[in-house]
């Protein structure tokens, strides 16, 4: 019993760790290199227009769906892990 | 076979189905009702997500933005779309294993409050109800303009449809439904999108043409249309924006919103597993980036089109604008598209310097004023609705009769979706919430659902009146129903699941502060209530606190929120020990229970 409890304390920290990260990813492509970072990286050139731009109008949303199912699979492999899995 | 048959077909085939969709699914208990029993597969959940959460606005408005307002506009593209990372990470699993209802559920049991479920109730239905007027008015524009019916009928009609799924199947009948409607939809948006970006670029894939060469001038697409625009004196597409804060806000904002809309969050208590709810969010947003992706090569693409049309000597290799620009096309040869859709005002032309041809360019920029007026233009003379670059696209493009017949589908099918979803969200919270756990517990299984069912009709004819007699701030209210979603109903479920020291009165002291500093900050913009008139400050950069829009204001109402409730939280007493078991328990996937139909 005592045991099971800090297993699951592991998780939940695991948990909000790999959230944390995919987080940190969802903040840089959105509000970094598609707002404030934008001037910083506007020499690379993609088809007209700057990486900026790109990842305002495209590369955001691409990247918001590789994390969810990124973080979908890190969690099911935790859930496994932890005995958790339904 | 004329335009109004073919539309008449597509129409009442889309409808026929989603008819025959709402026999088959009908509602045998509460928990079909409020949760389609709780078995819908993720990837059928996803697309459904897709079509509750993409509205008309979507399907018809946004690409308009898109081109109006270039790279400044990217906003409502992350806005919409970084949500559902927030919400598949930090609520829909949890909010899944839960296991009950509605979102007030979570909100009153979570925090031990019967205050705390109604104040979430009255945001829900606050944030709702704005929502769906614009649904309902969507609905019917999208009727009288393909249906050569009146606003009012068209209103009507649609009201009788979802009526007609939503009351006898709930969320069972809405599910199924919206996932037809999704196909209509995508289908809808992508064949006319796919034909444009092939005849101006060569690529077929609108989200790649884009971004290549435009075939007729042989410079990049994006590069071709700045060119264009600035020589009008209208702003580079992919200008950048001075205010930085209040984009990186705004983008904020619509996120938080996103994931704190009832209507989005109750469809991921459809599905079976907690790993289901993780997994149906990822489809989700591949449903919805389908059309979200498209949407921008739609707006840049259009927008070129429209001016080459205008101005046909600047759509090849161009020497000279001075002279490029000098023969504008004459009214008289305006092609059958700008004919068809002068008729519904949509586009609108006034000859200001009297020499029969259309100068279309940016009269309000004063540097450009001087240009204008070597050149002999006395006043931009053309006048068009963000609206046409989709519901105009397939005639632009010169595509088939039956392209528009699906057009017309599609838009229905984005108003009726999203309107079923907010509806649920509505009446579940009045006959659960407020009447199962507030007002009568011994209510039985059948009284629950009858009045589940009569909460549904009554939101419907709720949200009919108001669609044929919508307030005048009808536009300014969707980011009421965002900022309220952010600001009060996003951190109260967070907090509930990522901290076990939250009490009630933190979260109900939060909720508050959150939903009263963002409805201050709007009314002091845009009028107590919305009516013109009482805003103590004038709605312009200039006036705005640190520069931040009054759309912009819901992100901070969540951190206002989040600092209230820490610190009510931290001076009062700790949540009972039940409570903090509960927390621990949505943590965890395991026992997620709840009956799985097989």
């Amino acid at each position: 019993m005592a045991e099971e409890k800090v297993d699951s304390a592991d998780y939940w920290k695991a948990n909000v760790r790999l959230i944390m990260g995919c987080l940190a990813v969802w903040a840089f492509v959105s509000y970094g290199l598609a707002i404030l970072l934008r001037p910083l990286v506007a020499f690379v050139p993609i088809g007209g227009t700057d990486l900026g731009f790109w990842f305002a109008q495209q590369g955001s949303i691409l990247t918001f769906i590789a994390l969810i199912f990124f973080y979908a699979w890190k969690m099911n492999k935790l859930d496994q892990k932890f005995g958790l899995e339904e | 076979m004329s335009q109004f048959a073919i539309n008449l077909l597509f129409v009442g085939a889309s409808f026929a189905l989603y008819i025959g969709i709402a026999v088959w699914a009908r509602a045998g208990s509460t928990k079909d009702f409020y949760v389609a029993g709780g078995g819908v597969h993720p990837i059928t959940n996803g697309m459904a997500t897709a079509a509750d959460w993409m509205s008309a606005a979507s399907f018809i408005s946004m690409a308009g933005l898109l081109a109006a307002g270039g790279y400044a506009n990217s906003s409502f593209l992350m806005g919409w779309t970084g949500g559902y990372v927030i919400l598949a990470m930090l609520l829909a699993p949890y909010l899944r294993k839960f296991g009950k209802f509605t979102v007030p559920d979570f909100i009153g049991d979570r925090f031990y409050s019967t205050t705390a479920r109604t104040v979430a109730v009255a945001c829900l239905i606050i944030a709702s109800v704005t929502y769906v007027i614009g649904q309902m008015t969507g609905a019917g524009v999208a009727f009288s303009r393909f249906l050569e019916v009146s606003n009012t009928w068209g209103i009507w009609i649609a009201a009788t449809i979802v009526f007609l799924y939503a009351v006898f199947g709930g969320m069972k009948g809405i599910t199924y439904t919206q996932v037809a409607q999704y196909v209509v939809l995508i289908i809808a948006y992508t064949i006319p999108a796919v034909f444009i970006a092939f005849q101006l670029t060569g690529n077929p894939i609108p989200m790649f043409g884009m971004f290549s060469t435009h075939t007729e001038s042989g410079m990049p697409l994006l590069e071709k249309l700045s060119e264009v625009l600035v020589e009008l004196g209208f702003q580079d597409y992919a200008a950048d924006v001075d205010n930085k804060l209040n984009m990186v806000l705004f983008t904020l904002s619509l996120m938080v919103g996103t994931a704190g809309l009832p209507h989005v969050i109750i469809r991921f208590f459809t599905v079976p597993k907690v790993a289901d709810a993780r997994w149906s969010a990822g489809w989700a947003l591949v449903f919805i980036a389908l059309l979200y992706l498209t949407a921008p090569a739609v707006a840049s693409m259009a927008r070129l089109n429209l001016l080459t049309t205008v101005y046909p000597d600047t759509a090849g290799q161009v020497e000279n604008y001075e002279e490029a620009l000098a023969n504008p096309i004459l009214y008289e040869d305006r092609p059958d598209w700008f004919r068809t859709w002068e008729e519904t005002g949509l586009i609108t032309f006034e000859d200001k310097n009297d020499d029969g041809r259309i100068q279309y360019y940016n009269d309000r920029n004063e540097d450009f004023a001087e240009t204008a007026a070597e050149r002999g233009w006395e006043g931009s003379e053309l006048s068009v609705n963000n609206d046409i670059l989709v519901l105009a696209n397939p005639e632009i493009a010169n595509l088939p009769p039956w392209v528009i017949g699906l057009i017309a589908a599609g838009g229905i099918a984005a108003a009726l979706s999203t309107a079923a979803g907010l509806l649920l969200a509505i009446s579940s919270a009045i006959s659960h919430d407020l009447i199962k756990k507030t007002i009568n517990p011994n209510i039985s299984e059948k009284g629950e659902m009858l009045a589940a069912r009569i909460s549904m009709a009554g939101a419907i004819l709720l949200a009919t009146y108001l669609g044929l007699n919508p307030p005048g701030f009808a536009a300014q209210v969707v980011a009421l129903a965002f900022g309220i979603a952010g600001a009060s109903l996003f951190p109260a479920l967070m907090m509930g699941i990522f901290s076990k020291r939250v009490n009630d009165k933190g979260a109900i002291a939060g909720m508050l502060a959150g939903l009263i500093s963002t409805l201050l900050y709007i009314f002091t913009y845009l009028g107590w209530f919305f009516f013109s008139g009482t805003n103590m400050l004038p709605n312009e950069p200039e006036s705005w606190f640190l520069g931040i829009s009054p759309l912009s204001f819901g992100a901070v109402g969540a951190m206002i929120n989040f600092a209230v409730a820490f610190a009510v939280s931290n001076m009062t007493e700790e949540p009972p020990q039940e409570i903090q078991e509960l927390v621990e328990s949505v943590r965890y996937p395991k026992g997620a229970g709840g009956a799985v139909d097989h």
